[in-house]
């Protein structure tokens, strides 16, 4: 075995290794290719952190080809409450010279790079960081042997960082047998091969250099943690609000949910199809929905814009229905394996006409679960369509956070047939709509028609003018009863003060961590984040007020008029000039220090109140 | 279980009354007098109440078009939904309720046009279903542009001098979309009409019936070719009984693909009755058969254990 070459960095001196920084959690960036199993050892890592009770994020680049490419896994994990995957990386592993060129800047000063000496040459004159050659493809070739060729030198990698960071041996090898133990026993032994070369590098000097990583304190709850990326999250979030129909249409993001939800809504009795289309999945959606299982469609961009004309039939129908959208750069296929909120206008108000309906975004991971009970909760209340507005960092982030109390949640799918009486309306004028199925007796034998045109009360067309006033009220009015049911936000940090933070969807963690950052650099400032975007929660109007600055951190395009698309949302809304933007659109989740950075460039502008004065 | 229309049980003890032309009669339709869709309505009629189904477990949808107001015209569940569509809306009401009889009308436009896609693959995907296009060469709602059956040479706003493009041949269409019954009828000949659709909603599978349906308003006459008192022929398909007569051999076996497709390519006016008639898996039974396998699977277990289970997996 050939010991690690290290080059210490200036930072990394023996005085400081003495004292070693003790911090509550480790950024870890692993740089290779798409088919070097880095997703694998990432996934292990995050799933090691949720088993150790710690809080963990990922983030990960997929290149959109089929095979090849440079990719990337990031890891966070500790023990405090971990809220973004990290600006920077602690530890750095790098396969090519292409991911060590790529991203040795991502590394901290200060911080540790691990590079495969068998391909990569770093610049000897950077003296920033701990540099350690080791040859990690000859090592695992020569460990594994036989015909696999460098196959496993993702876990050789693991077991390196198993000893570096002194991580639960029993654990990692456990994680690996339930991977490879439903393939060939040969598969498992050369994965253990593979991780012991690594984890008998002789690397322990190397923690020293490092950062002390303390195992986590136990939590409060006692309920054991899951791990899970967005989409698992959000799909096992509709089977246990009951849906047991969906349909859908290929696209990235969006794939792996329909994939999930055809192999497991069978087992529940339920139907998951893939159809024709994007026009032809909301279709089918809302005749499941009709027929009195509230159904689920989804999609990304541009298959939103596709399913849109139904849309606009499932709001004047009043059809309850869950359309997802896992949002990613657009416009047209734009950049598909990247993250963008650039979709939430076409949510609020894409189709045709006056059409009223609701549009939720989660939070995080687990929010993605708990949202999709609140959709479909408000979606059978309403009698309305729900979006959910998810994007594809969340969808394709792994966190570790505590198992739903699935006994007290669940919610039952079955469909009210029962007969229904004489006084049945389909759509009365003074009610919420509440469809009777087909299947379901009517008392009066006269059966109800559920339509695109406007109608009177039992569906049939009307072209009345006072009707369709009326009934577009009526549309109207009780999104307008759901907003005014919906709790008002809360506010982390300062209650008044300087600036407000206002972000939506997954922006939640990389917002609140740059609030906590300017409050402890003594700046008088606090966060609201929104997850109903439509209706908006009561109450936003006096909290806005209470500071000089509200800024609208969002993943789009500042626009024509210099504001991304929720901020001027909420300016059409409040008429408050001092609501702004911060925006992006490089296809990237926001860094804390950009948030940080964005909102001193807007506090430079202080008095100005447009964007553009 | 997957079976042809009468299988199913009432789902409610006591049908008070039979299935009437009265009880089943709603709207007065809006169509122009002379239509030939209001023979196909008059034979919808004459159907549900030969089939006599439970009431509430009629479904009657359409997309967008002059034909497309029949659920309106009809007293059962109805859905009036959006253009071209109505087949993966009723393929997701017929997946979803296995209990239901799903109707779908629609004109030459809503099918054969914007909804041409969805008619290929809910054929492709054989969904339980019975499909009526009523056929009139004409975009009459919007008032005479030329539509997907239109001849060669028809004037019409959008063609002026004459349609160029070649029209869509629809038996051939429809016996190629995968479509496991496949007939054509004259709306003039209402007993024949009734056997078809009657035969369409008896078959376990999607079955479509394409009617020729005149237009008065904007393209009179189109049809009458075969309409014997105006001078026309209206021949029917002879199909093979299987007797063993030497004469059977020169009969149509509607279980012959290619001979379906001979049928459809006989010069106009062609022949009316069943072109093509197959028993093939319904998806509705496939995806039955794949719920019982991955109920054996999990031994029947309830919604809360199998979720649970799934979750201790993620820890």
């Amino acid at each position: 075995m050939v010991l690690p070459v290290t080059t210490p960095a200036p930072g990394a001196d023996s005085a400081v290794s003495a004292e070693r920084r003790a911090v509550h959690d480790v950024v870890i960036r692993l740089a290779g290719n798409s088919q070097d199993g880095i997703q694998t050892i990432g996934g292990f890592l995050a799933r090691l952190a949720g088993r150790s009770d710690q809080d963990v994020m990922t983030y990960m680049t997929i290149p959109s080809t089929i095979s090849g490419g440079p990719s990337i896994f990031q890891v966070r994990m500790g023990s405090g409450e971990i809220l973004s995957s990290g600006d920077q990386a602690d530890f750095l592993v790098a396969f090519y010279q292409h991911s060590y060129d790529s991203h040795v800047h991502s590394l901290r000063q200060g911080g540790v790079l691990i590079y495969d000496s068998d391909h990569v040459t770093p610049n000897p004159d950077d003296k920033r960081f701990t540099a350690v050659g080791i040859p990690i493809t000859g090592a695992t070739v020569e460990a594994v042997g036989g015909s696999s060729k460098d196959k496993g030198k993702n876990l050789f990698v693991l077991g390196l960082i198993t000893r570096i960071f002194n991580l639960d041996v029993a654990k990692v090898a456990a994680l690996i047998s339930e991977r490879f133990g439903g393939k060939s026993e040969d598969i498992v032994r050369n994965a253990m091969l593979a991780f012991d070369a690594g984890y008998g590098t002789p690397a322990d000097n190397l923690r020293d250099c490092l950062c002390r990583f303390d195992a986590a304190p136990a939590r409060a709850s006692g309920r054991p943690q899951v791990t899970v990326d967005g989409n698992l999250s959000l799909t096992y979030g509709l089977i246990a609000a009951g849906v047991r129909h969906g349909a859908g249409y290929p696209i990235t993001p969006w794939s792996t949910i329909m994939e999930t939800l055809r192999s497991e809504l069978s087992k529940y009795g339920g139907i998951f199809v893939q159809t024709e289309d994007e026009l032809g999945a909301i279709g089918y959606a809302l005749g499941f929905s009709y027929s009195g299982h509230l159904a689920v469609t989804g999609s990304a961009g541009p298959g939103l814009s596709l399913k849109m004309e139904a849309l606009g039939w499932a709001v004047m129908s009043e059809m309850p229905l869950i359309v997802i959208n896992v949002q990613r750069g657009g416009p047209s296929t734009g950049m598909p394996t990247n993250v963008e909120q650039s979709d939430l206008l076409q949510a609020i108000y894409g189709s045709h006409g006056d059409t009223p309906r609701v549009v939720l975004a989660p939070k995080d991971v687990e929010d993605c679960f708990y949202i999709a009970l609140e959709a479909c909760r408000i979606a059978r209340e309403y009698s309305t369509p729900v979006l959910i507005l998810t994007d594809q960092a969340l969808a394709t982030r792994i966190e570790a956070f505590d198992e739903p109390d699935l006994a007290k949640l669940m919610v039952d799918p079955k469909p009210d047939l029962s007969p229904r009486g004489a006084d049945f309306q389909p759509y009365p004028i003074d009610r919420v709509t509440r469809h009777a199925p087909p299947g379901a007796p009517i008392a009066t034998g006269r059966y109800p028609t559920v339509s695109g045109l406007e109608h009177d009360e039992m569906g049939h067309p009307s072209g009345n003018p006072a009707q369709h006033m009326r009934m577009t009220a009526k549309r109207r009015e009780k999104i307008k009863t759901l907003a005014a049911s919906l709790p008002v936000p809360a506010v982390h940090g300062d209650a008044d003060g300087e600036v407000l933070m206002v972000g939506w969807g997954s922006t939640w963690g990389p917002v609140r961590e740059a609030v906590n950052r300017l409050r402890a650099g003594g700046m008088r400032a606090g966060q609201v984040h929104l997850r109903h975007l439509h209706p908006l929660p009561p109450g936003l109007d006096e909290i806005f007020r209470r500071y000089g600055h509200v800024l609208v951190v969002e993943m789009n395009d500042e626009g024509l008029y210099g504001f991304g698309q929720m901020a001027m949302m909420l300016r059409a809304r409040y008429a408050l000039p001092s609501i702004r933007s911060i925006t992006k659109t490089d296809g990237l989740t926001f860094r804390i220090s950009e948030i940080v950075s964005g909102v001193t460039r807007n506090l430079g502008r202080n008095g100005s109140h447009g964007a553009h004065a | 279980m997957s079976s042809p229309a009468p299988a199913f049980a009432p789902s409610s003890p006591a049908q008070p009354a039979p299935l009437t032309k009265k009880i089943l009669t709603a709207d007065h339709p809006t169509w122009c007098p002379g239509c030939g869709d209001f023979a196909v309505l008059a034979a919808y009629y004459r159907v549900l109440e030969r089939l006599q189904y439970p009431h509430q477990n009629i479904v009657t949808m359409a997309g967008i078009g002059c034909s497309s107001r029949f659920p309106y015209f009809v007293n059962t569940h109805g859905v009036h939904y959006i253009h071209g569509r109505a087949l993966p809306f009723a393929a997701g009401v017929s997946l979803g309720r296995d209990d239901l009889h799903v109707f779908v009308f629609g004109g030459d436009g809503d099918g054969f046009s914007i909804g041409g896609n969805h008619l290929v693959h809910t054929g492709r995907k054989n969904v339980r279903m019975t499909y009526v296009i009523m056929d009139n060469f004409v975009y009459g709602l919007t008032k005479k542009q030329t539509s997907p059956t239109s001849p060669l040479g028809f004037r019409s706003k959008t063609d002026p001098t004459g349609a160029l493009d070649q029209p869509i041949n629809p038996m051939r269409t429809l016996v190629n979309s995968g479509a496991s019954f496949v007939a054509r009828s004259h709306a003039t000949q209402v007993n024949h009409m009734i056997e078809m659709m009657e035969r369409a909603a008896r078959h376990d599978g999607f079955s479509v019936v394409e009617i020729l349906s005149e237009c008065v308003e904007f393209y009179e006459g189109a049809f009458d070719a075969a309409i014997p008192r105006k001078g026309g022929q209206f021949r029917v398909v002879e199909e093979r009984k299987n007797d063993g007569t030497p004469e059977d051999e020169l009969r149509h076996d509607s279980s012959d693909e290619l001979a379906a497709y001979r049928l459809a390519s006989q010069p106009w006016p062609g022949v009316f009755g069943v072109f093509y008639e197959v028993k093939r898996p319904t998806k509705n039974r496939l995806e039955a058969d794949l719920i019982a396998k991955a109920r054996e699977k999990t031994k029947s277990a309830g919604d809360l254990e199998l979720l649970q289970s799934s979750f201790r997996r993620l820890r």
